[in-house]
């Protein structure tokens, strides 16, 4: 999984952080790498067939776009698969993970205001008879969805 | 320009909140859909870039298909005169993606402070958490480290309020 090909790896490397806004924004990044706009379009959905690429566009300031938060549940061992498939079904969820701990099942809940999302954790506890830890973010000290594939521990 | 109207802007976001579509000219295909023209879509999106309603703007990757298996949260109990400072040591460590404050939830969860710590594999993202603890003089700090074993759904933020059902 892990060989890339050159052109997806520099196209990864290059246009995690920026793109440009304009109208023809892959025939742009092509010059910019120096390939064709053919050879970029391939590239990106050879990513995406590999399911390396989510997509490509803007990712939101959630303090501008909206409300989110952090939420976890301590699922019994037995229905945990369950009540991840239920959490996963909800659109306003993204980033549904398991984690090694009491607290077993982690997602982030994301809406267009906190009183949304208090509805929603009202309804989770509902529909699965757990408590949600609500985790909503106080401060970032550093955000930065991208990664790079170099120097990696 | 005149701007998009508010229901052709919300239905835009709702769009690229899914990304763009992989032609050559993503702006005209989305503003088919919202019924506006090209040169209002990408008006907008300048101008929310410019507002900084957006984090950032690239590509989404998924890092498991990347080969990077290990995904870490570092979670910390810092007493709350400190945590700033420690939040800023931490956020400038070589492999934290991403450093939060959030809040306690006693007595159920006593940690404040998150790392996100990403790798190729599980031994050397614990090695690599345990070196930077030592170094920042953290390791005696309350901690935690969870891993992820499981991926169930990854997906970018539907921050958009749901006017598509009601509007087709």
């Amino acid at each position: 999984m892990d060989r890339l090909e050159p052109l997806d790896r520099r196209l990864i490397e290059r246009f995690q952080h920026g793109m440009p806004l304009c109208a023809e924004p892959y025939r742009a990044m092509a010059e910019a790498l120096g390939c064709s706009e053919q050879a970029l379009l391939d590239s990106l959905r050879r990513l995406q067939e590999r399911d390396a690429l989510s997509r490509i566009g803007p990712v939101f300031e959630h303090s501008r776009a909206g409300a989110s938060t952090l939420v976890a549940l301590a699922v019994p061992a037995e229905r945990l698969e369950q009540v991840a498939a239920r959490i996963s079904q909800y659109p306003e969820v993204n980033h549904n993970y398991r984690r090694e701990h009491a607290y077993n099942l982690w997602f982030v809940l994301t809406g267009p205001d906190r009183a949304s999302l208090d509805r929603l954790l009202a309804e989770i506890e509902t529909d699965t008879s757990l408590a949600p830890l609500d985790l909503p973010m106080e401060h970032s000290y550093r955000i930065d969805l991208g990664f790079s594939l170099e120097n990696l521990p | 320009m005149t701007p998009l109207d508010d229901l052709q802007a919300v239905r835009l976001r709702r769009l690229l909140e899914e990304g763009l579509p992989l032609e050559a000219s993503p702006y005209r295909l989305l503003a088919e859909r919202i019924g506006a023209t090209e040169d209002r879509v990408l008006a907008q999106v300048q101008q929310w870039q410019r507002d900084g309603l957006f984090r950032r703007v690239g590509l989404v990757l998924k890092h498991r298909a990347l080969g990077i298996h290990a995904n870490a949260m570092l979670v910390l109990d810092i007493p709350d005169a400190e945590v700033d400072a420690v939040g800023e040591r931490l956020s400038a460590a070589p492999g934290v993606n991403l450093c939060y404050r959030r809040p306690r939830r006693l007595p159920h969860w006593p940690y404040n402070l998150f790392c996100m710590v990403h790798g190729r594999e599980r031994a050397s993202v614990t090695a690599h958490i345990a070196a930077l603890l030592a170094e920042l003089g953290l390791s005696e700090r309350p901690h935690k480290l969870l891993f992820s074993t499981r991926a169930y759904k990854q997906c970018g933020g539907r921050f958009a309020p749901a006017l598509d059902r009601a509007h087709g």
